[in-house]
C-alpha cells in the first residue's frame, strides 16, 4: 500500500489518519506518503472521501464546524495538527485549487496580488512582477496582459481556472492541491490545465483529486484509490465511510492493481 | 440522456394520463394557472391605486386657493410686501412692544421661564450681544429701546421677518380650499368671497392660490401660526437625528452581525439566545423603546445626553434600528458565497483579512440596502420621539447633538392634530417634505449599491 520510495524526500507523510465530520467517521484510517514534486492523483468513487483527505492536508477542514483530524500527519516532517502550527501559516505553504473556479469579484490583477498582499506588499513594482510571473507560469499571461484590470470574473471557465492557479502560485506555496480542477472544463481547456500542471511538478508538489482515469494516467507520479464501505447500524441506518484501498505508482495501479476492487473501478465496473 | 419525447398518445403504464384526457387536464391546470396570474396582477393593482390615493390625498391638500385677512398691510412696511428686504433694525422696530420680552424670553433665554422676569439679562442671556450697562439689568428695568436692539442684534434676520409676519400682519387665513375644490368649483369659491369677505373690493381681504409648499415653508423656522410657520427648524432635527443614529447603528449593527456570522460557532447557548431574541427585538413596538430611550438616555445618562435632546433621541433611534440593520446584515453577510471565504482562507489569509478584503466587500451593497431600509423606518418614527420628549414649541435650528429638538414626523403629528384646516394644509406640505426626504434616501442607496456592485464585477 505504499508506494515505492525513489529517495526523494516525502511533502506528506499520512499514518491512521481519520477525518470525523461532527462525530460521524468520514474516511478511516488513512496511511500513505505523498512525495515531493511529483504529482499524485487521488481516484475513487463519489463520496469516498478524497476531497476530504484533500482538505484535511492544508488544514481546509478546520473551517468547516465540527469536522476533526486524528492522527498522524506530518508535512516536512513536522506535525500539521500540531497545536503550535497556525494553520494561516499551513494554508499559505499548502495552496488549494477548488473543483469550481472561484475568482474574488476583482480586477485579474488584485486576484493574483491577493495573496502577496495579504502578506504585506505593498510595492506597486514588486506586486506588478509577482503578477505577471504568476500568470506566466499559469500561462494565462499572453491572453489577459492587455486589460488586467478586467475582472476575473469576465473570462472563460478554463481561464479562471488558471486565473485561480495564478493566485495560489503568487504566495509561492511549496504545494498546490487541486480539487478537480478540470470538471467545469472543456477538453481544450482541460488540455491546457494539464500541460501546465506537468510544467508546475519541476517546482511544486501536486495533489490532484480527478474523476477522469485518462487524466490520472495522463499526468500523475502516484495514484491513490479510495473506496467505501458501508455497514447497517443497529437502528436500520447505514453508514458509509471512506478509506485507501491501495496506493502505487501510477502505471502500476493502472496495469497491475494488486486489488480487485481497484481494478473493477479502472476498468469501469465499479458499483 | 437525451431529451424525451412527451408521449400524448399512448399511456406509458396505467398510472399517467394521456390523450384526450390528458389534454382536458392541462387545459384545468392552464386554467388555475392564469387564475392566479390574474390574482397576482389584482393585488398590484390595489396597492398602486392604495399609493397613488394617499399621494394625491396629500397633494390635494397641500395646494389650493385660501382666503386671508392682513392686520397690516405687508405691502405698507416693505416694497411688494416682501419683509426679508429689511434690515434687522428696522424689522425689529416694527415688533409690537408688549411682546418684546416674551420674543427674549422663547428664542434666547437658557433660564427656566419663570425665572426669566428676575435674573439680570447678562445671566439669562450668556453669549448674546447686550448694549452697555444691560448685562446686570433685570429685563423689567431695561428700555424699549434696549430690548429692541438685543433683538436686532442677536436674533437672524429671518426670525425676525417671521415674527414681524406672524404679529404685524398678521395674516390669518380664513378659507382654505383644497387643490380639487380649487380646480373644479371656482365659481363656489368666487361666491363665497364675495358674499362672506366683500370680495375683491375689500381692502384687507385677499384670495389668492397658495401652495402650502414653497421655498418660504422650507426655509422658515417653525412658528405657532400656521400662515408663517416653515418646516426648517423640524428638517434640521430630522437630518441632526439620522446622520447620529446611521452612524451608531451602522457601527454597532454590522460589528455584532461579522461576530454572530463570522465568529461565532453557533454552538454557544449564549449566541443562540442572542440570535434569536434580536430577531425578537426587531418586533418590539416602537414606543417601547422610547420608554427605555427615556429611562436610560435621558434619566441615567443626563450627564452624557443633557436629557431631551438630539443625542438621546439619536440613540434611542439607533436601538430601534439595530435588529433590523444585524439581521439584513446577517443575511447579507451568509449570501457571500463560501467558495470565495475558502479561496482567501485558502491563500493564508486570516480570519480579519478575510472578513475585510472579501466578504465585506462582497456583502456591502445588501448590508447598504438594509441600512438604508431601516433609515427610512426610523425617519418616519414619531412615537419614540414623542416619549423622549422632541417638543413642537422648539423654534430656535438645533446646533449641537445636545440642543433641544424638534423633528419632520413630531410636528407633522402636532400639525394633524390641529383642528383649523390651515394646518390640515401646512401638515400635508410637510408629509410632501418628508417623502421627499425619503425619496432621496432610498435613492441615495439605490446609486451607492449599484456603483459598488459595479465595482466589483468589473
Ligand atoms: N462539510 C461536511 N459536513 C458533513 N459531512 C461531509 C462534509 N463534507 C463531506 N462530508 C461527507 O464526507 C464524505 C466524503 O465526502 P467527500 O466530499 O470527501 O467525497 P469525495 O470523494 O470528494 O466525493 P466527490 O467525488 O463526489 O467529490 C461524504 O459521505 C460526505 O457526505
Ligand atoms: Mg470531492
Amino acid at each position: 500500500m505504499s508506494a515505492t520510495n525513489s529517495g526523494s524526500a516525502y511533502s506528506f507523510e499520512l499514518k491512521d489518519m481519520n477525518v470525523y465530520y461532527s462525530d460521524k467517521l468520514a474516511v478511516d484510517s488513512v496511511t500513505l506518503s505523498i512525495q515531493a514534486r511529483k504529482i499524485t492523483a487521488f481516484i475513487g468513487p463519489s463520496g469516498c472521501g478524497k476531497s476530504t483527505v484533500l482538505r484535511a492536508l492544508n488544514r481546509m477542514n478546520d473551517l468547516i464546524p465540527g469536522a476533526k483530524v486524528t492522527g498522524d500527519v506530518r508535512f516536512m516532517g513536522r506535525n500539521l495538527y500540531d497545536p503550535n502550527v497556525d494553520p494561516v501559516e499551513v494554508r499559505r505553504r499548502i495552496g488549494m485549487v477548488f473543483q469550481k473556479p472561484n475568482p474574488f469579484p476583482k480586477s485579474i490583477y488584485d486576484n493574483v496580488a491577493y495573496g502577496p498582499r495579504l502578506l504585506g506588499i505593498r510595492q506597486k513594482s514588486t506586486l506588478d512582477d509577482i503578477v505577471e510571473n504568476s500568470l506566466k507560469s499559469a500561462f494565462l499571461w499572453d491572453e489577459v496582459k492587455g486589460d488586467l484590470k478586467k475582472s476575473g470574473l469576465a473570462l472563460s471557465g478554463g481561464q479562471q481556472q488558471r486565473l485561480c492557479i495564478a493566485r495560489t502560485i503568487a504566495v509561492e506555496p511549496e504545494v498546490i492541491l487541486m480539487d478537480e480542477p478540470c470538471s467545469a472544463l472543456d477538453p481544450i481547456a482541460t488540455q491546457a490545465i494539464e500541460d501546465l500542471m506537468l510544467e508546475l511538478v519541476k517546482k511544486y508538489t501536486i495533489v490532484i483529486v480527478t474523476h477522469n482515469m485518462g487524466q490520472a494516467q495522463r499526468v500523475s507520479d502516484f495514484t491513490a484509490f479510495y473506496s467505501i464501505r458501508k455497514a447497517a447500524e443497529a437502528d436500520g441506518i447505514e453508514r458509509r465511510w471512506g478509506l485507501l484501498v491501495e496506493y502505487a505508482p501510477t502505471e502500476q495501479l493502472f496495469s497491475r492493481p494488486t486489488s480487485e476492487e481497484t481494478e473493477r473501478y479502472i476498468r469501469g465496473e465499479f458499483g | 440522456m437525451s431529451a424525451v419525447e412527451v408521449p400524448n398518445t399512448q399511456p406509458i403504464d396505467g398510472r399517467l394520463l394521456a390523450g384526450a384526457e390528458f389534454t382536458r387536464q392541462l387545459a384545468a391546470r392552464q386554467r388555475r394557472g392564469r387564475l392566479w396570474a390574474r390574482f397576482f396582477s389584482l393585488s398590484t393593482v390595489v396597492a398602486v391605486v392604495a399609493l397613488i390615493t394617499l399621494l394625491l390625498s396629500i397633494i390635494n391638500d397641500a395646494f389650493g386657493f385660501v382666503i386671508s385677512t392682513y392686520r397690516v398691510d405687508p405691502t405698507t412696511l416693505a416694497p411688494d410686501g416682501n419683509l426679508e428686504l429689511l434690515s434687522n433694525e428696522e424689522l425689529a422696530a416694527l415688533l409690537p412692544e408688549r411682546r418684546l420680552g416674551a420674543y427674549l424670553r422663547d428664542n434666547l433665554s437658557v433660564v427656566p421661564p419663570t425665572e426669566f422676569p428676575s435674573v439680570p439679562l447678562g445671566q439669562a442671556l450668556p453669549g448674546a450681544i447686550l448694549p452697555p450697562g444691560v448685562a446686570e439689568k433685570t429685563f423689567a428695568e431695561t428700555t424699549v429701546e434696549e430690548r429692541r436692539s438685543i433683538l436686532a442684534n442677536n436674533l437672524n434676520v429671518d426670525l425676525l421677518a417671521s415674527l414681524v409676519e406672524l404679529d404685524v400682519v398678521s395674516e390669518d387665513v380664513r378659507e382654505t380650499y383644497t387643490l380639487i375644490e380649487s380646480l373644479f368649483e371656482r365659481d363656489r369659491i368666487e361666491r363665497e368671497y364675495e358674499e362672506k369677505f366683500g370680495g375683491a373690493s375689500a381692502t384687507d381681504t385677499v384670495k389668492y392660490f397658495r401652495s402650502w409648499l414653497s421655498l418660504d415653508f422650507i426655509t422658515a423656522p417653525q412658528a405657532s401660526s400656521p400662515e408663517v410657520a416653515g418646516i426648517r427648524t423640524a428638517i434640521l432635527g430630522t437630518v441632526w437625528i439620522m446622520a447620529i443614529t446611521v452612524v451608531f447603528s451602522f457601527i454597532v449593527g454590522v460589528g455584532a452581525a461579522i461576530y454572530l456570522e463570522e465568529y461565532a460557532t453557533g454552538n454557544n447557548p449564549l449566541e443562540r439566545f442572542i440570535e434569536t431574541n434580536i430577531r425578537n427585538l426587531a418586533g418590539v413596538p416602537s414606543i417601547i423603546y422610547g420608554l427605555l430611550g427615556l429611562a436610560v438616555f435621558v434619566r441615567v445618562l443626563e450627564g452624557i445626553t443633557q436629557g431631551r435632546t438630539i443625542l438621546s433621541a439619536s440613540l434611542t433611534m439607533g436601538l430601534l434600528v439595530l435588529p433590523v440593520i444585524i439581521i439584513n446584515a446577517q443575511e447579507a453577510l451568509r449570501a457571500v458565497p463560501s467558495s470565495l471565504r475558502e479561496a482567501s482562507f485558502g491563500l493564508g489569509a486570516t480570519r480579519w483579512q478575510t472578513i475585510l478584503r472579501t466578504v465585506l466587500p462582497s456583502a456591502m451593497p445588501g448590508i447598504l440596502t438594509g441600512t438604508i431600509l431601516a433609515m427610512s423606518r426610523a425617519i418616519g418614527e414619531t412615537a419614540p420621539l414623542i416619549v423622549i420628549g422632541a417638543s413642537t414649541t422648539i423654534f430656535v435650528d438645533p446646533s449641537s447633538v445636545v440642543s433641544k429638538f424638534t423633528a419632520l414626523p413630531i410636528q407633522i403629528y402636532d400639525w394633524t392634530r390641529r383642528p383649523q384646516d390651515d394646518f390640515r394644509s401646512i401638515a400635508a406640505a410637510g408629509i410632501l417634505v418628508l417623502l421627499v426626504l425619503l425619496i432621496g434616501l432610498n435613492a441615495t442607496a439605490i446609486i451607492l449599491r449599484q456603483r459598488i456592485r459595479r465595482s466589483l464585477q468589473s
